[in-house]
């Protein structure tokens, strides 16, 4: 198969997925719908790893591009559709494949006795397809595409148990709510798009979405850009990135949406879709690196969303929601990562975080299944002994995910801090403290997390069981890859004082698509590798001290002085409740803008109803009356016999007429006059002499 | 023969409607359903006539095609002069096929609340066919005005006959709303003709016009320019139709039966833009120029308001009930659907404001997407109004389960109209906005605010229409389809055969346009280039 094949059949065999379980999955059985929804996605990540190996690891390691189709064609406006893998591109391939198959395997036993098996395979695979769309589309408006699509299956799967009895309202809403808050995202991606079409167009007579030729033009173009212009563009980008990777302030429907099944979760709400927004920006990288207020605002906004959903992390009791906002607080991390310029470490984290949440998230769906639908960790606890496999796992994620090494999370988390610290932006320093306290809050909150559900007895009622393998299978593979996944990026100064190699191949390998960050430019300093090396150390060790302590302080919490945080719950109650609360954002936000905005439309359509089609009727009506003294004086004024004839003919009229109400004959008739009133004055104003001339010859005149 | 078809393509495309009328008019009442067949074939002719129409349409050519030419009435040198080109071959394919699928969506006449007889009902159906077709194909101005008004008297029995509980009411108002509009454009009409001197004698070719627009300009002068350019704005700008004039609109449409919405929303609301563009536009392209800001703004308004308003239906409208004077509350899923007809409206005129290539060929496209997908969707507010007899949106609840492939293609063509990429209606959507965001007009202040922003602000404020279209699409969605199930609707049957056969082929061309735009695009972007440059806008760079 030619490179090219390969690379629409990456994309198209997960949406003929898609279509067999939409279309025949409900005839063909469980087996069958399970056999192909795994099957396709499995064969697209044997395909990407194919290219992976043949066009990356081998030979000259450049970009691919496949065939051109025609899309969008208008003179100055034109569109195809061309995929196009890059480094960048391929990473995010084997992410969202490999661990797409994995979840996609895991759903087989997760959704076994679900009512809409097949449809929820199709929706699946029909995610896949887009999110593949939205990483490999060479056309900003391709990528554009993929990232509406992916809203789409997130909506459909987010409410995927719409008719539940008692949670079926609300799950459809969290749906809806999702949809509608990303669009809020889009609309500002969306300007930002046509400002930088125009711009580019105008300015250098270049008309084009395409990433790669943007990516020219801003590269031969560099001393004469507008920079403020293309700040402008930047954060109106990233404020579409803000919807799909819920950040401050469009943060709020992450949470929401654990609403639907438990992989969907783990694949879309934590280790792909919600990425999409990081990736789209490195991939912008080329004109983010020439942006530097844009760079602070995706910093501060990356850090403060980290810390915020970090705190409310500490409070909530439903282990998706804790979790739900630890992925909130993690994608915070990797926008601060972008936004200190250091874009590789921001996929790097990406990629870890994908093994680790998602293996976090599965084995939650384990917990969930194991006691019958139980998510509220309070009536958890003691399941170590009882799910053992998914005790494991989640405990190596959460190891993970607090930073500890030399499991993955420690070294895409510390190159993060590392950055951040070691940038020469204003903002780097502060964002380095807020991440290191957020480091310490999630250390805690995990590890809260996960003494309280496998430590201590069971305080549920439940018989509790461990998963079926098809589940567990998928648990044991991201439990390995959280903790070798973060090999790759070992950095290079831990790497040539141990075994005096360059280690971070991740960075090595990003470096051919990412080239700003390995340049350095205005955002690192160039130092000599021995001073940074010494101070890297420090901070790693810092860094691990702070993941320690934040471990600690939840051992010493919910293990040895269990009666503790209800006690400082209690001191405290305002703070409390309002971090419990989540800062009460969702009804700040329902009270100052959607019910606002729903009574305005009210208004608007009464409005609608009384002012302007009110003066409609009222001049119909008017008019209708007035016309009435025109008839009274008609017949008063005009000869009997007229009179007589014009009432023969209204009688027989009226017999003719079809309605009931109808006045017709009088409307017309008014029609009529007016059009000739109306035409008389023109006419008494234009003095068109060939109207003059034309009656003339007509003998009128 | 078959030099004869070829020969009068259009005509017969035009005229077998009627003459199937007349035929049908010859049918004793009570055979039902041999009125119903004879109207069936009679709208299948000119849609197997689109056939060969588009086999040998040229589309690299911007001239008109497939001319016929006459003399009709000599004495005043009024021509039978038809041709099309492609800004009007997209308009024509739609009236042909969605006047087929209506005849199949009338096919359960019989059972419909109001039942008056199904002669007339086929007869003025296809006599409202042949008057739309005419109106699209018409090249002389009297013949066009002539088929304007053949089209308002069948859609008002239609609506006032066959309508719901307002419908005398609502029948009436378009009537007199669009006649309004008609004594406008005759008196401009008029006007045209009689200052018009084509080799020595007055004129109605809307070519000759166009060709001597600059003539009229220097013989008016720019101001009865204007006037003239206003007074057929307010004619077409009733039928799009346009803020203030769109009040007849909700009425008709929640008023009428279902296919005679579909064929209103997706037809004689494109009569409109289409006369606009043939008309407005190429009569008097300077005032076009000048007004192009003031369209931009409609359009903008026409956007937002009719998306609030659409949004409204859904918490619901306090209304005085006149005859009973008592206040009612107003859910009604049809009038949603009818407030975003006005508000997809707009996207045509932003679109038209800019006249650029995008725009122009967005504003083409999302007529004949409009047309497909609002269509679909009064197609399928019938479908559940034909089992629930109401379409109070808070009444249902988990329609879905019951009813999985009509919730599953009602939720395609809510996304196809919210304008989700993949979809038709996403990319006629975003080449009007692409459209008017390329217009850029530094020497003039509108509003206080430079032409180089002011088109990109106004664009900008369009934008939201996106989100709002999304918010009451999707939320009417969650109150109809989704949550637990309405015990009242437990045993509601799903969507039958003969209703997917009218949706169907809208949901594929739906898609299908979605994936490939430039088989519709391709028809007409060559009438659009001459458009654009006939017109030229400031900002068109010539070359």
């Amino acid at each position: 198969m030619g490179t090219n094949n390969m690379l629409f059949a990456v994309i198209l065999l997960p949406f003929a997925g898609f279509l067999f379980n939409l279309l025949a999955g409900s005839f063909v059985g469980k087996k069958l719908v399970s056999l192909v929804g795994c099957g396709v996605v499995i064969i697209s990540f044997i395909l990407s790893a194919q290219i992976f190996m043949s066009s990356f690891l081998q030979g000259a390691s450049t970009a691919v591009q496949s065939n051109s189709i025609r899309w969008i064609d208008v003179l100055d406006f034109n569109v195809d559709i061309t995929l196009y893998v890059d480094h960048l591109t391929i990473v995010m391939m084997l992410v969202v494949t490999g661990v797409g198959s994995l979840i996609h395997i895991y759903s087989v036993g997760y959704m076994h006795d679900d009512k809409r098996f097949n449809r929820y395979f199709s929706y699946i695979n029909l995610f896949t397809s887009f999110m593949l769309l939205l990483i490999m589309g060479k056309s900003l408006l391709l990528m554009f595409v993929g990232w509406e699509g992916v809203g789409l299956c997130s909506y459909l799967l987010i409410g995927f148990w719409f008719d539940d009895k008692e949670k079926g309202i609300s799950n459809s809403l969290a749906g809806m709510k999702a949809f509608i808050v990303n669009r809020v995202g889009d609309l500002s991606f969306t300007i930002g798009l046509m400002i930088l079409f125009t711009y580019l167009g105008e300015k250098f007579n270049v008309w084009t979405l395409d990433i790669l030729k943007i990516k020219d033009v801003v590269a031969t173009n560099e001393t004469a850009l507008n920079i403020p212009l293309l700040t402008a563009v930047c954060i109106l980008l990233f404020g579409g990135a803000c919807g799909k990777s819920a950040q401050i302030p469009l943060y709020v429907w992450l949470p929401d949406a654990m609403a639907g099944p438990t992989p969907v979760s783990a694949l879309i709400h934590a280790a792909t879709m919600v990425t999409a927004g990081v990736y789209m920006v490195a991939r912008f990288n080329f004109i983010f690196a020439l942006c530097p207020t844009a760079l602070a605002v995706v910093a501060l906004v990356g850090a403060t969303t980290a810390l915020f959903a970090a705190t409310i992390g500490m409070t909530q009791f439903d282990i998706k929601k804790v979790l739900a906002y630890s992925t909130v607080s993690q994608l915070g991390y990797m926008f601060l990562a972008c936004g200190v310029g250091a874009f590789i470490a921001a996929i790097f984290h990406l990629v870890t975080h994908a093994f680790f949440k998602a293996c976090l998230f599965l084995g939650s769906g384990s917990v969930i299944h194991g006691t019958g639908g139980e998510q509220d960790i309070r009536h958890m606890g003691g399941l170590r002994k009882k799910m053992p496999i998914t005790f494991i796992t989640f405990a190596i994620a959460t190891i993970a995910i607090a930073g500890i090494p030399p499991l993955a999370g420690f070294f895409s988390k510390d190159e993060i801090l590392w950055k951040a610290f070691s940038s020469n932006l204003a903002v780097g320093k502060l964002v380095w403290i807020i991440g290191l306290i957020t480091a310490f809050i999630t250390a805690f909150y995990m590890f809260r997390l996960l003494f309280l559900t496998f430590f201590g007895d069971y305080r549920g009622h439940h018989h509790v069981h461990e998963s079926p393998f098809t589940m567990v299978f998928a648990l044991i593979v991201l439990a390995t890859l959280s903790v070798i996944g973060g090999w790759v990026g070992i950095p290079d100064a831990l790497g040539e004082k141990v075994i005096h190699t360059q280690t971070n191949k991740f960075e090595h390998f990003l470096d051919k698509s990412i080239p700003h960050e390995a340049k350095s430019g205005p955002l690192h300093k160039e130092n000599s590798h021995e001073h940074h090396s010494s101070a890297e150390f420090i901070l790693m060790g810092v860094s691990i001290l702070v993941a320690l302590s934040g471990i600690f302080l939840a051992y010493y919490l919910y293990m040895k002085k269990k009666e503790i945080p209800a006690k400082i719950a209690s001191s405290f109650p305002e703070l409390y409740n309002t971090i419990y609360n989540k800062y009460f954002v969702d009804e700040a936000y329902s009270s100052a803008i959607v019910q606002p905005l729903i009574a305005s439309s009210v208004q608007t359509c009464r409005f609608d109803n009384t002012a302007v089609d009110g003066s409609v009727n009222t001049i119909a009506y008017s008019t209708g009356n007035s016309s009435k003294y025109v008839g009274v004086f008609d017949n008063n004024a005009v000869d009997a016999a007229v009179n007589g004839v014009a009432n023969e003919v209204y009688s027989t009229g009226g017999q003719l007429r079809l309605l009931q109400s109808g006045n017709i004959k009088m409307y017309l008739s008014i029609a009529v006059v007016s059009s000739i009133l109306i035409m008389a004055v023109l006419w008494s104003i234009l003095e068109w002499k060939q109207v003059k001339d034309f009656l003339v010859s007509l003998g009128l005149l | 023969m078959n030099e004869f078809i070829t020969n009068h393509l259009l005509s017969l495309i035009i005229f077998v409607p009627l003459i199937g009328a007349t035929v049908i008019l010859f049918i004793p009442n009570n055979q039902r359903l041999l009125i119903k067949i004879a109207s069936l074939v009679s709208a299948a002719i000119p849609l197997l006539l689109c056939y060969p129409l588009l086999n040998e349409y040229n589309s690299a050519s911007a001239q008109f095609q497939f001319v016929e030419r006459a003399n009709w009435i000599e004495y005043f040198n009024i021509e039978y002069y038809i041709g099309i080109d492609g800004l009007s071959i997209s308009m024509v394919l739609l009236t042909a096929m969605l006047s087929f699928i209506c005849i199949i969506a009338s096919w359960n006449i019989e059972h419909w609340k109001v039942n008056k007889g199904i002669k007339g009902y086929f007869c003025l159906f296809l006599l409202l066919q042949t008057g739309m077709t005419g109106v699209f194909c018409a090249l002389d101005f009297f013949l066009f005005y002539v088929f304007w008004e053949l089209v308002l008297l069948p859609m008002y029995f239609l609506i006032g006959i066959w309508g719901g509980p307002r419908r005398e009411y609502a029948a009436m108002k378009f009537f007199l709303y669009t006649l309004v509009g008609s004594v406008l454009m005759l008196v401009v009409m008029l006007a045209l003709y009689f200052t018009s001197n084509k080799d020595g004698a007055f004129t109605f070719d809307l070519l000759w016009y166009k060709e001597n627009a600059s003539k009229i300009l220097t013989s008016w002068g720019s101001k009865w320019v204007m006037v003239g350019f206003v007074g057929l704005f307010i004619g077409f700008a009733i039928k799009v139709p346009i803020f203030p004039f769109h009040t007849w609109l909700p009425d008709a449409h929640v008023e009428a039966p279902t296919p005679v919405s579909v064929i209103l929303a997706g037809v004689l609301l494109k009569m409109g833009v289409y006369g606009l563009l043939r008309i407005s536009y190429c009569v008097f392209p300077d005032a076009a120029i000048q007004f192009s800001p003031i369209m931009m703004i409609l359009g903008a308004v026409n956007i937002i308001y009719g998306a609030m308003c659409s949004m409204a239906q859904i918490r619901g409208v306090p209304r005085l009930d006149k005859s009973t004077g008592q206040m009612t509350i107003e859910q009604d899923w049809k009038k949603l659907i009818a407030y975003s007809s006005v508000s997809h409206m707009g996207y045509c005129l932003i679109g038209m404001a800019a006249v650029t290539t995008a725009g122009i060929t967005g504003a083409v496209f999302e007529m004949w997407n409009h047309g497909i997908i609002t269509g679909a969707l009064f197609l399928l507010v019938g479908v559940l109004y034909d089992r629930a007899h109401h379409r109070n949106i808070n009444e249902f609840g988990g329609l879905w389960a019951p009813m999985p492939y009509y919730g599953g293609i009602t939720a395609v063509m809510f996304m196809a109209s919210l304008g989700l990429p993949g979809l038709a209606g996403f990319i006629s959507e975003a080449l009007c906005l692409i459209g008017g965001f390329q217009a850029s007009d530094p020497t003039n202040y509108y509003l206080g605010i430079s032409g180089a922003y002011f088109y990109k602000i106004l664009t900008g404020i369009c934008a939201i229409g996106v989100v709002l279209g999304a918010g009451y699409f999707l939320w009417s969605y969650q109150r109809i389809f989704l949550g637990s199930l309405n015990t009242k609707y437990a045993g509601i049957s799903d969507i039958s055969t003969r209703e997917l056969i009218t949706i169907v082929p809208l949901l594929i061309i739906t898609i299908l346009l979605g994936i490939q735009p430039t088989l519709m695009t391709d028809l007409f972007i060559n009438s659009v280039k001459e458009f654009v440059s006939f017109i030229g806008m400031p900002w068109i760079t010539t070359g």
